[in-house]
């Protein structure tokens, strides 16, 4: 499982409200949410960021509500997987549970730019960017987050497997 | 003899049916009540029907509080309370609140008697850690974790670590527990207890109200904490026996319980606390803010919304005025405390001293209505959050406080102390 984009880079305690404010949570479609991401932190990134992107971030990214609005307005603004050296952890849940892939780098801030073009190997947890040529290790996704990750988060995969083990 | 544990460590071992459990184990817990609100149980409803399953593990065990965007500001809120109302009568839920009967819902379920000491409780709500205060193991989770004990009724967790805070001490005059947690978060900051339980003890938690305490266990969350709980004790006692409808159970750390840290404050050399934009850890001492003039300040939210906190902004605001220019907005967060303030006068308060009085909702808190704030205004808000756009325009801003250095700042028309008064 690999990620390969260009990065959006944030610093610290980046909360829900920066990633989708709450103003616009009378809804939940993932491509209302997309339009607002990230929007009081960077009010061009939902015009800037493209299939594939990647968000580099310091530490606690995610912290705040338990809203998954949030994981699913990274998602579907097209983010394929978010760096930092933390996550809040109610965010961390949910992003796996949405099926959006997220590392704990530690070094990923201090070595990484924006711009930058980087590839992130999920199998190992190998980061290299692309740009610079230097690499880093996160820790790797386990097989079975994995699976849940390529069938769209925790529900779709549980539904697939029930329908598989009757099958 | 068994090994010590930490409330945190016993609540989730007794709900695994496990002697013992260690930090960092993975564990199978039965869920005691599972909460949504009108935003994020749209998405756990939506996940349930898609799962194709009839009926929910236990309708008495499921609260569905419609309190964030209600009265419903506009269409699409009142499309998700539709959807919550429909589910409720679907699947004959017991605890779902709407309308005249709905208020901030970690002020409700506690009040009601819905969740109990010893619990677990998991809410689509980041502040369900509130219930800490009455000895409950409750955590914040996402829509789908929701959905996933609607279900099953279980719930997975890895045991979090004990950060143990002691607080010894003296109060000084106007510090409450919302100037305590404050000073914490100051102190250790929004991630210092990132993915841990945080047990609050000591003498001056003893002495804490419930009210008080809930405000502590409240924002344990913005400290990154994955839940904050208190030893239940007599106090907790006298609050929760006329409330409970089923049995509950005390559950307490041992005197050896293993701690991922301990820190001790002097409580006697904390003075009011005021969170700067846009973080809470941001905190000053009320003796170093010079001067801060305010646009609005708001007195309410499932962190400062009881009727305790009510009691003290209405001896702080009687025979007084609200700053000529200043909006005061007073929502007390259930339709019971509500009808309390009218009884002891405090309403009449609030109104001769030019506040708006709102019904029970989140609204201003996040930035969902009643209260929302234009490009460079200034609110001091009783509420939990101050990030950036949290109460409105990105490039407003939001400073955190109790109940008694907002009710003065109102007067004010700036950031000040009832001692100014």
């Amino acid at each position: 499982m690999k990620f390969k984009g260009r990065v959006w880079k944030f610093g610290k305690n980046i909360d829900t409200d920066a990633i989708i404010p709450a103003r616009y949570l009378n809804t939940s479609d993932p491509r209302e949410l997309a339009k607002h991401c990230m929007e009081d932190a960077d009010p061009e990134f939902p015009s800037k960021v493209r299939p594939g992107d990647i968000i580099v971030a310091d530490s606690n990214f995610g912290c705040g509500s338990s809203r998954e609005h949030a994981p699913i307005a990274l998602k579907a603004a097209g983010v394929s997987c978010v760096i930092a050296p933390s996550f809040a952890r109610i965010f961390y849940r949910n992003a796996f549970n949405m099926g959006l892939p997220i590392f704990e780098c530690e070094e990923a801030p201090r070595l990484i730019n924006e711009g930058d073009e980087v590839e992130v190997d999920g199998d190992t947890g190998e980061i290299v960017n692309l740009t610079t040529g230097k690499s880093m290790k996160a820790q790797p996704i386990p097989p079975f987050m994995q699976e849940l990750i390529k069938d769209g988060g925790l529900i779709s995969h549980i539904m697939k497997s029930s329908k598989e083990n009757t099958a | 003899m068994n090994r010590p544990m930490t409330i945190a460590e016993k609540i989730l071992a007794d709900h695994a049916g496990l002697d013992h459990v260690e930090p960092g184990q993975l564990v199978e817990v039965s869920v005691d009540i599972a909460l949504g609100n009108d935003i994020t149980a749209p998405i756990a409803i939506e996940i349930f029907k898609k799962t194709g399953v009839e009926r929910v593990f236990d309708r008495s065990r499921i609260a569905l509080v419609a309190d964030h965007f209600t009265p419903n500001k506009d269409i699409k809120s009142a499309e998700q309370v539709r959807m919550l109302r429909e589910f409720s009568e679907d699947q004959a839920i017991v605890h779902f609140y709407e309308g005249g009967e709905v208020g901030v819902e970690h002020c409700l379920l506690p009040e009601k008697g819905i969740v109990l000491p010893g619990d677990v409780v998991i809410g689509a709500d980041s502040h369900t850690c509130t219930y800490g205060a009455l000895g409950a193991f409750a955590t914040g989770v996402g829509s789908t974790d929701l959905a996933a004990a609607m279900i099953t009724g279980k719930t997975w967790f890895k045991v979090p670590e004990t950060l143990k805070i002691i607080y010894k001490g003296e109060l000084q005059p106007w510090v409450s527990g919302k100037d305590l947690i404050l000073y914490t978060i100051g102190d250790i900051g929004v991630d210092g207890a990132l993915y841990m339980a945080m047990e609050f003890t000591g003498p001056v938690i003893e002495g804490l109200s419930m009210a008080e305490r809930m405000t502590m266990s409240n924002m344990a969350i913005e400290a990154g904490g994955k839940a904050g709980l208190i030893n239940p004790d007599e106090k907790t006692k006298k609050y929760v026996e006329p409330r409970a409808k089923r049995e509950y159970r005390f559950f307490s750390s041992d005197e050896q319980a293993n701690y991922a840290k301990v820190i001790e404050y002097d409580c006697s050399k904390i003075e009011p606390q005021i969170a700067f934009p846009h973080l809470p850890e941001n905190t000053v001492s009320i003796s170093e803010v010079g001067t801060v003039e305010l646009d609005q300040v708001v007195i309410g939210s499932c962190t400062n919304g009881r009727i305790e906190d009510l009691e003290v902004a209405a001896r702080i605001l009687e025979g007084k005025k609200v700053s000529k220019g200043l909006r005061l907005i007073v929502l007390p967060a259930t339709p019971s405390i509500w009808s309390e303030a009218l009884d002891r006068g405090y309403l009449k308060i609030f109104s001769d001293a030019g506040a708006i009085i709102g019904p029970p909702t989140c609204g201003p808190c996040l930035g969902g209505h009643m209260g929302i704030l234009a490009k460079g205004e200034r609110a001091l808000s009783t509420t939990n959050r101050n990030f950036v756009g949290r109460m409105g325009h990105p490039e407003s801003e939001v400073y955190l406080a109790s109940p008694a250095i907002a009710a003065a700042s109102a007067i004010l028309g700036r950031i000040g102390s009832p001692a100014e008064l």
